[in-house]
């Protein structure tokens, strides 16, 4: 599972343009799904159709991963062919002094920043700019508007492994998997690779309205309280797989969330409760679609999150699709 | 002048835009093949394709303007407010309002410079502290004129200042210049169905546009506007956002949507080959109605054109006709050639 790790972490997708992403996951899915769709904002939707058996009632179930993620794009261009950016989605400042940045054509960038009035001066994007190396102006080919994403190749440290994009290609990943993975299911099960998360859960909200599940599970990342001096947080890595108990955006259905433990238990899997102070995922958009939707949160215990070097252990990752296989090849339990 | 006169001078506060939606309807009666008010005012016209495909495109523009809601009628009648839509406090002293139905006239009252200690010099005076003076002397004597929910608008009248830019001035530019191209496309017939969605307060959370979208449920949409110009000189390399006279303004992305990558090529393959000026604007930066229409129902390919105007949301914002003409030509000839994009993935 490695290698897919690597292949779509390193995939370019800055939101609203997720399309390598998409391409790269549809390659890996074909022939496990039983049809494929893109949306018209551009999520791929993937359905398994149930088989039906004996004594379990199928139901509709949406699980949701976002192809995209944080990046910078490009505001103006100055007379020296230097591009002043704007963020993409949540991106501290200080992850940018020092960081290569990579656009869609694989042009490479490198991120400067104006000279500070104080030595401590606290970076502000506004100050900054991304040199390409061009010249000049009349040198550069890039627009106002082009987007580029952090340039960062994975790193397997053994039991754990870092990498820019874990939020949420891991999430993508551990869809991808369980969609190998599970031979069967009783249920008609629509793995949604989400595009737009990170600028307001947009793309979960279009296809939650398409798909119209009757139950939801986001996979994606949540921070952890295990560094040192950390923000605390009852969450670690290589604990398990969390369990989504609440976050700033929503309530998990309880049902949901005790399904996911019920099963974990009786699969014999280690797992952690989450409570998320800040941040929310497409579960969030996906509750209040329609009628309202059960959803819940599987999320991967992940360090520095929305850095271009986040951290996960492999375990985790492992654990959490052999819960969602589990899940989806039983009754719903909520 | 293309209806932006009449459509400058109509007052129109978000929740209040039916006099806008009447000059509106009264430019489009005969050029729509049906029109209907919705729940929430919207004004959604028809103007049927010809018949060649199933398509329907919806073009929205706001008719509702930033403004002022009385709040409080203070003993010796002044009034107090709250604004309405995004307005810095900054733009709001000494300005001349008209207060509800009758279009009381009023002024903002401010300290003359005389009373100002040094300090209050260089604070801002926040909304709070500042009434509206309708020359009454009493509580019941403003009664007799005003009430509170009462909407108030800039007194402003349009003007026209000329030049190479045939710039012309007045107020809520944000978005009776996109009402003005709106209409004006509507005097064409398109080989899709086109639904012009003249939409309500788009200034408090785009609320109009996600349920006319909803009820049209359309194939893509484009949102027309009047948006930031910040092109004033100033010290450093600063974005102007858009500049006067460089042509419409199209958005790639902006707090509200991450505009639909084949719509915006093709407006831009559009300007070139038809010579008609354009620019981006800054990207990050505010919203439109797509922002609601591209995350109706199952999502909604939206793209964003805008008039450059100067001063928005203040009392008087200033634009060039060329560029509202401008911005008619660019839609008109894409609209011409939308119906072949293909929308596949």
């Amino acid at each position: 599972m490695k290698e897919l790790i690597k292949e779509l972490t390193e995939a370019y997708g800055p939101s609203g343009n997720e399309d390598a992403v998409r391409e790269t996951i549809k390659r890996h899915i074909a022939g496990h799904v039983s049809e494929m769709r893109v949306d018209a904002l551009g999520n791929l939707i993937a359905l398994k159709k149930g088989q039906p058996q004996s004594g379990i009632e199928p139901r509709k179930i949406m699980l949701a991963a976002h192809m995209d993620e944080i990046g910078v794009i490009v505001s103006q261009i100055d007379e020296k062919g230097f591009l002043r950016f704007a963020p993409v989605g949540g991106v501290n400042p200080l992850t940018l002094l020092g960081s290569r940045v990579i656009f869609a054509d694989g042009m490479i960038g490198v991120i400067g920043r104006e000279r500070p009035e104080k030595p401590d001066e606290f970076p502000k994007i506004e100050k900054m700019f991304i040199d390409v190396g061009a010249p000049d102006k009349e040198h550069l080919t890039r627009k106002v508007g082009d987007m580029a994403a952090f340039l960062r190749p994975l790193a397997d440290l053994g039991q754990r492994l870092t990498a820019k994009a874990f939020d949420d290609r891991i999430g993508c990943a551990i869809l991808v998997q369980t969609a190998q993975e599970l031979e069967t299911t009783p249920h008609d099960v629509y793995f949604v690779f989400t595009v737009q998360e990170e600028v307001g859960l947009r793309g979960a909200l279009t296809s939650a309205f398409g798909v119209e599940p009757d139950v939801a599970i986001a996979v994606d990342i949540t921070t952890t309280g295990d560094t040192p001096e950390a923000y605390p947080m009852a969450v670690s890595l290589g604990a398990g797989p969390a369990i989504k108990v609440k976050d700033r955006g929503m309530l998990a259905h309880p049902g949901v969330k005790n399904w996911l433990a019920e099963t974990a238990e009786r699969l014999g899997l280690p797992y952690q409760f989450e409570v998320l102070e800040a941040g929310t995922t497409d579960a969030m958009a996906i509750q209040t679609s329609r009628a309202g939707v059960a959803a819940g949160v599987l999320s991967i215990p992940t360090r520095y999150a929305h850095t271009p070097s986040e951290m996960v252990d492999y375990n985790d990752v492992q654990n959490a699709v052999k819960l969602l296989v589990g899940l989806l090849s039983g009754p719903v339990k909520i | 002048m293309l209806l932006l006169k009449e459509l400058s001078e109509a007052c129109g506060v978000s929740g209040n835009e039916g006099a806008v939606r009447q000059v509106i309807l009264d430019a489009i009666r005969d050029r729509v093949d049906e029109y209907r008010t919705d729940a929430l005012g919207n004004l959604i016209a028809l103007k049927k394709g010809t018949g060649k495909t199933a398509r329907k495109v919806m073009i929205a523009a706001h008719m509702d303007e930033v403004g002022l809601m009385i709040m409080h009628i203070e003993k010796e009648g002044s009034l107090r407010f709250h604004p309405v839509g995004g307005i810095d406090d900054r733009v709001l002293l000494a300005k001349k309002v008209l207060i509800g139905e009758n279009k009381v006239p009023g002024v903002i009252g401010a300290k003359p410079v005389h009373l100002l200690e040094p300090k209050a010099r260089e604070q801002v005076v926040k909304f709070k502290e500042m009434s509206i003076d309708i020359g009454v002397s009493s509580k019941e004597e403003a009664e007799r004129l005003v009430k509170v929910g009462d909407y108030a608008v800039f007194d402003v009248p349009f003007v026209e200042l000329g030049g190479a830019l045939r710039t012309v001035k007045g107020k809520a530019f944000d978005d009776r210049a996109g009402c003005a191209v709106l209409v004006e496309l509507l005097r064409d017939r398109y080989p899709f169905d086109l639904y012009a969605a003249f939409t309500v307060q788009e200034e408090v959370g785009l609320r109009g546009a996600r349920v006319a979208a909803y009820s049209i449920a359309p194939h893509l949409a484009f949102a027309l506007e009047g948006t930031i110009c910040d092109d004033l000189p100033k010290k450093g390399d600063t974005s102007p956002t858009t500049v006067l006279g460089k042509g419409p303004a199209i958005t790639i992305m902006d707090r509200s949507v991450i505009a639909d990558r084949r719509l915006v090529e093709l407006l831009i393959d559009t300007a070139e080959k038809n010579g008609i000026p354009y620019q981006f604007k800054q990207p990050a930066l505010g919203g439109t109605d797509a922002g609601a229409i591209h995350l109706s129902r199952e999502g909604v390919p939206s793209a964003v054109v805008a008039v450059p105007s100067r001063y928005i949301h203040s009392p008087t914002s200033l634009l060039s006709l060329n560029d509202l003409e401008n911005t008619v030509q660019l839609m008109r000839q894409t609209l011409a050639r939308v119906n072949d994009l293909d929308l596949t993935r």
